[in-house]
């Protein structure tokens, strides 16, 4: 086993192990902190497959906004007193069949193909060869993607804000 | 060697997990945390075609939108349970049956 396999393993399984923390832990906040070390499981990988930046924006954009965001909501939505902060499970089950259902299919889905490999990218800093190409050939969706931002944010303002005359 | 499938696998497993907490959880929260997985799974897939493909640039590209998107999402997400909890004075994903007739 080489050094790759070995780091892949390790990012590999923090990234799953925490993410079934997530789903399964009885506690809100369990599953925030969980979801931390998925989000830094990911960026691992990221690093594997020669991403540097997207790891490096999964780590800012993730880690610092939305699981922040996330924490944001279990506070708001949880009267302060209120300590065990547990979270109802329905359907378990049932839940259980499709998850393990999908899996398998996927799993076999991605086993069974002959994907369509071609010579790869070896392992280089990515950071400059984006920004060219959301400048240029891509400009036109990073301009839209922005547009999309603002709006969402205005809206999630509009819709939390309280009503003076309500 | 780690190949594609390595990472297909991995990302499978995330999304089944997501997939899981989307169906069984009540509380809002945990539903939005269980999409978070599903995109980041959808993200690796992006990133592991990126990689082992036709050697571009354009899958990581994408997974930034799709990175922008989820922010996005989780934004006005957040805003409609806070909303519903100011309305219920709870987050559980049942009590929103308001237009049910």
């Amino acid at each position: 086993m080489n050094a790759e396999a070995a780091v892949f393993y390790v990012f590999g399984a923090i990234t799953v192990l925490s993410a079934a923390v997530v789903v399964l832990a009885r506690s809100l906040i369990y599953s925030a902190f969980a979801l931390l070390f998925t989000f830094f499981g990911v960026a691992g990988l990221y690093v594997l497959l020669g991403a540097d930046f997207l790891a490096a924006t999964q780590l800012l954009i993730y880690v610092g906004g939305i699981l922040v965001l996330l924490l944001f909501g279990v506070m708001l939505t949880h009267k302060l007193y209120d300590l065990d902060l547990r979270s109802e499970v329905t359907q378990f089950l049932a839940g259980i069949i499709v998850a393990s259902g999908l899996f398998v299919i996927v799993i076999f889905v991605a086993v069974r193909t002959q994907w369509a490999t071609g010579p790869g990218r070896p392992p280089s800093v990515t950071t400059a060869e984006v920004g060219r190409l959301f400048m240029g050939q891509y400009l036109l969706p990073f301009e839209a993607a922005s547009i999309l931002l603002l709006v969402a944010l205005m809206g999630a303002a509009m819709i939390v804000r309280r009503r003076r005359d309500a | 060697m780690i190949t594609l499938q390595h990472y297909l696998i991995v990302s499978a497993a995330l999304f089944s997990l997501g997939m899981l907490g989307i169906l069984t959880r009540r509380n809002a929260v945990n539903v939005l945390m269980g999409v978070e997985l599903v995109l980041n799974s959808a993200n690796l897939n992006l990133v592991a075609f990126s990689r082992f493909g036709s050697g571009n640039l354009q899958g990581q590209l994408f997974a930034v939108f799709v990175i922008v998107i989820a922010a996005a999402e989780v934004a006005v997400a957040l805003a409609i349970v806070l909303t519903l909890y100011r309305l219920r004075r709870t987050s559980n994903l049942d009590a929103a049956d308001i237009l049910r007739g």
